[in-house]
C-alpha cells in the first residue's frame, strides 16, 4: 500500500498511457462495422481507467465535489443519450461536443485566474484552449438549435454579415495577443473575460449563416476543434493523457471533416464560409419570387400502387425527409409487401443522405431492414437505368440531376444518385417547396415523376395498404 | 496489429523525458519531445481512420466526440487545485464545478450515444425470408 502511495505519479502515468492505448485500438476497431461497437466499449474503458487515475493524483482538493459533479454530468447526458430517438443522434453529438468544448474553455480560463505565475508559453495554451473551446461550444450550441429546428435550418444573413463576422474574428484574434504580451496583468484578468466573451460570440456568428444541410460537416469541424483545445488544456495542465487523446480526436477529426466535404463534392471553406448557402439562399428566394411554378405531377397512393406491386424492379432512396417522418419503419413495410410480391427491393444511400453520412444506414437498420439491402451511391448509381420504380421518400437534392448536368446549378459537381434515370419516379415530399439548399428540383417537374404530397409516414402506410389491395 | 507500437513508443519517450528532465532540466528538450508526441499522435489519428466506409461516418464522429471528453480530467485536476474559501475562489469553484459536469456529460453522452448507434449495426441473426431472392 505504500509502495502504490509512494509511485502513484509514476502509477497515474501508466494508468494514462494504457488509457491512450485503449483510444488507439478503440478507433482502430471503430473503423470497421463488426468491431465498432467493441471499439467504443474500449476507448469508454479506457476514460474510466484514466477519469480514476486522476482521482488519486497527489494534493487532489474538492474530491467530493468533483465526484458529485461527475455523477450529475452521468445522468443529465445518460437519460437523454438514452431516450433520444434515433433520428436526432446528429443533434446529440452536436451538444455533447458543445460541452466538451465548454469544459475546455472554462478549465482555460479558471486555471489563468487560479494559478499564479503561468509562463509564457502556457498563457498561449490559455488562450488558444479558450478560444478554441467557446468557439466550439458556442458553435455547436447553434449547429443543435438548426438540427432541432430551434432556429431556422436555413442560412441565416444580414448584410455586411462578411465584414461583421471579420471584425469580431479580429478582435478574438487581437485580445488574445494582447493576453499573450500582457501576461497576468492585473488588467489580464478582466480581458481574458472579454476574450471568452467575444469567442463565444464569433462561434455563434460563423455557424449561423451556415445553412441546416451543411451541419455534418460544421459538427465534424466543431468536434476536431474540441480535440485540439483537449489537447491545449493538457500542455497547461502538463498532462499527457489530454494531450494524445485531444491530439488524436483533433486530427481523425479533421480528416473526417475532409472525407464529408469530400462526399459533398465540396471544399470545406466552402462549407464554413459561406458563399453558397447565402448565394443559394439568394437565388432560391428570387426564383420563388419571379419564376412561374413549374408544373408538377400529382399522384395518390393507388395510382402509384400498380406499377409498383407489377413492377420487377424498385429501388427506395431515403433522404431527411424519412427521418424526420420517422417512417423508417413504415418503409420497411412497404418493403416487405413488395417483397411478398416478388418484387426485387433494394434502398440507395446517399453518402450524405439523412443528415450526417451514415445516418440513414443507421436509422433503417434500426427498422430491421437486412444490412444487405442497403446500397451506396456507387454500387447502385448505374443500376437507376434498369429499374422500373423508383421512390423517393423525403430526398431532394441528392437526387437533383442539376448537380450532373447543369454547371450553372450551385450544387453543381455534388454526386447524385441518378433517380431520374429510373423508368418511373415516384417522390414522396411533405410539401412543394425548395430542398434545404433552396434549389429547383428538376426531377419533380420530369415527365415520369409523379409527386404524393403529405407526411412521408402516412404516405407509405396508404401506399403499403394500396399495394396490397392491387 | 501496429496499434499497441505508438503507444510503446509514447511510453519510451514518457521515460526519457523523466530521466531528461532530472539530468538536463532542459526545457527545449522536453518542449522536443512533446512535438514528438504531438506529430506522432497526429499521424496515428490520419492513419486510424484513413479507410472507413461512409457508414461509419456518423458513429465513429461521434466516438471521437466521446473520446475528447478526456477534457474532463482537466477541470478535475483544476477543481482539484483549488484550496481557499474567499469569494474568488468560490466563484471559480463553481466555475471548475460546472466544467466537471459539463465534461462528464461529454464523456458519458458521447459513448452511449456511439453505442446506441452500433448497436444498430450488429447483423441481424435471422436474414427476414431471403433477401435479394425477389426479382424471379
Amino acid at each position: 500500500m505504500d509502495w502504490i502511495m509512494d509511485n502513484r505519479v509514476e502509477l497515474i502515468n501508466i494508468a494514462y498511457l494504457i488509457a491512450a492505448v485503449c483510444f488507439i485500438v478503440g478507433l482502430k476497431l471503430l473503423s470497421s462495422p463488426a468491431t465498432a461497437r467493441r471499439g467504443n466499449q474500449i476507448a469508454a474503458l479506457g476514460m474510466a481507467i484514466a477519469v480514476v487515475a486522476t482521482l488519486f493524483m497527489p494534493g487532489m482538493q474538492n474530491i467530493w465535489l468533483i465526484l458529485v459533479g461527475l455523477v450529475i454530468g452521468a445522468v443529465l447526458a445518460t437519460f437523454p443519450a438514452r431516450s433520444v430517438k434515433m433520428t436526432a443522434m446528429p443533434q446529440m453529438v452536436a451538444i455533447f461536443n458543445g460541452m466538451g468544448g465548454a469544459t475546455a474553455a472554462l478549465v482555460s480560463l479558471v486555471e489563468f485566474q487560479h494559478r499564479a505565475n503561468v509562463g509564457r508559453g502556457e498563457i498561449v495554451s490559455i488562450v488558444l484552449g479558450l478560444i478554441i473551446g467557446s468557439i466550439s461550444f458556442a458553435g455547436s450550441m447553434i449547429a443543435f438549435g438548426k438540427l432541432q429546428e430551434l432556429i431556422s435550418g436555413r442560412a441565416i444573413s444580414y448584410p455586411n454579415q462578411r465584414q461583421v463576422n471579420a471584425i469580431i474574428g479580429v478582435a478574438v484574434v487581437a485580445l488574445g495577443i494582447l493576453l499573450v504580451v500582457l501576461g497576468q496583468a492585473g488588467v489580464s484578468y478582466l480581458l481574458i473575460v472579454v476574450l471568452f466573451l467575444t469567442a463565444l460570440v464569433l462561434g455563434a456568428a460563423v455557424v449561423l449563416p451556415i445553412g441546416g444541410a451543411d451541419m455534418p460537416v460544421v459538427i465534424a469541424v466543431l468536434n476536431s476543434m474540441t480535440g485540439v483545445a483537449a489537447a491545449l488544456t493538457g500542455f497547461v495542465l502538463n498532462n499527457q493523457a489530454l494531450i494524445i487523446a485531444g491530439i488524436l480526436v483533433g486530427a481523425s477529426g479533421a480528416f473526417l471533416t475532409l472525407l464529408m466535404a469530400r462526399a459533398m463534392n465540396r471544399s470545406v471553406s466552402n462549407v464554413l464560409f459561406g458563399a453558397w448557402g447565402a448565394a443559394a439562399v439568394g437565388a432560391g428566394s428570387a426564383a420563388a419570387g419571379a419564376a412561374p411554378e413549374l408544373p408538377m405531377r400529382e399522384a395518390t397512393p393507388e395510382d402509384a400502387a400498380v406499377p409498383l406491386a407489377y413492377a420487377e424492379k424498385v429501388i427506395i432512396v431515403p433522404g431527411y425527409g424519412l427521418a424526420v417522418a420517422q417512417a423508417q419503419h413504415a418503409v420497411r413495410e412497404l418493403a416487405e409487401t413488395l417483397q411478398d410480391r416478388g418484387v426485387n427491393v433494394r434502398y440507395a444511400i446517399h453518402p450524405v443522405a439523412g443528415r450526417m453520412p451514415g445516418h440513414m444506414n443507421v436509422l433503417l437498420a434500426e427498422a430491421n431492414v437486412p444490412y444487405d439491402e442497403l446500397f451506396e451511391m456507387e454500387q447502385i448509381n448505374e443500376d437507376f437505368a434498369n429499374t422500373d420504380v423508383a421512390i423517393v421518400v423525403g430526398a431532394n437534392d441528392v437526387t437533383n440531376p442539376a448537380a450532373r448536368d447543369d454547371p450553372g446549378s450551385p450544387i453543381y459537381g455534388m454526386p447524385i444518385l441518378n433517380v431520374d434515370q429510373a423508368k418511373q419516379v415516384y417522390v414522396l415530399k411533405r410539401g412543394r417547396g425548395a430542398g434545404f439548399a433552396g434549389i429547383e428540383n428538376m426531377l419533380f417537374h420530369d415527365a415520369k415523376t409523379a409527386m404524393l404530397f403529405g407526411d412521408a409516414k402516412e404516405s407509405l402506410s396508404k401506399l403499403n395498404s394500396a399495394v396490397r389491395d392491387a | 496489429m501496429l496499434a499497441p507500437i505508438p503507444g510503446f513508443l509514447f511510453f519510451l519517450m514518457q521515460v526519457t523525458t523523466d530521466s531528461l528532465q532530472t539530468t538536463l532540466s532542459d526545457n527545449a528538450t522536453v518542449l522536443l519531445l512533446t512535438v514528438y508526441v504531438l506529430l506522432l499522435a497526429i499521424f496515428l489519428g490520419f492513419e486510424l481512420i484513413g479507410r472507413v466506409p461512409a457508414t461509419l461516418h456518423t458513429p465513429l464522429m461521434s466516438g471521437t466526440n466521446a473520446i475528447h471528453g478526456i477534457v474532463v480530467l482537466g477541470a478535475m485536476i483544476i477543481l482539484g487545485s483549488i484550496e481557499g474559501s474567499s469569494l474568488t475562489d468560490t466563484v471559480l469553484k463553481i466555475l471548475a464545478f460546472i466544467a466537471v459536469v459539463l465534461g462528464s456529460a461529454n464523456v458519458f453522452g458521447g459513448f452511449v450515444v456511439t453505442d446506441r448507434m452500433l448497436e444498430m449495426f450488429k447483423r441481424k441473426p435471422v436474414a427476414r425470408k431471403s433477401p435479394g431472392a425477389g426479382g424471379q
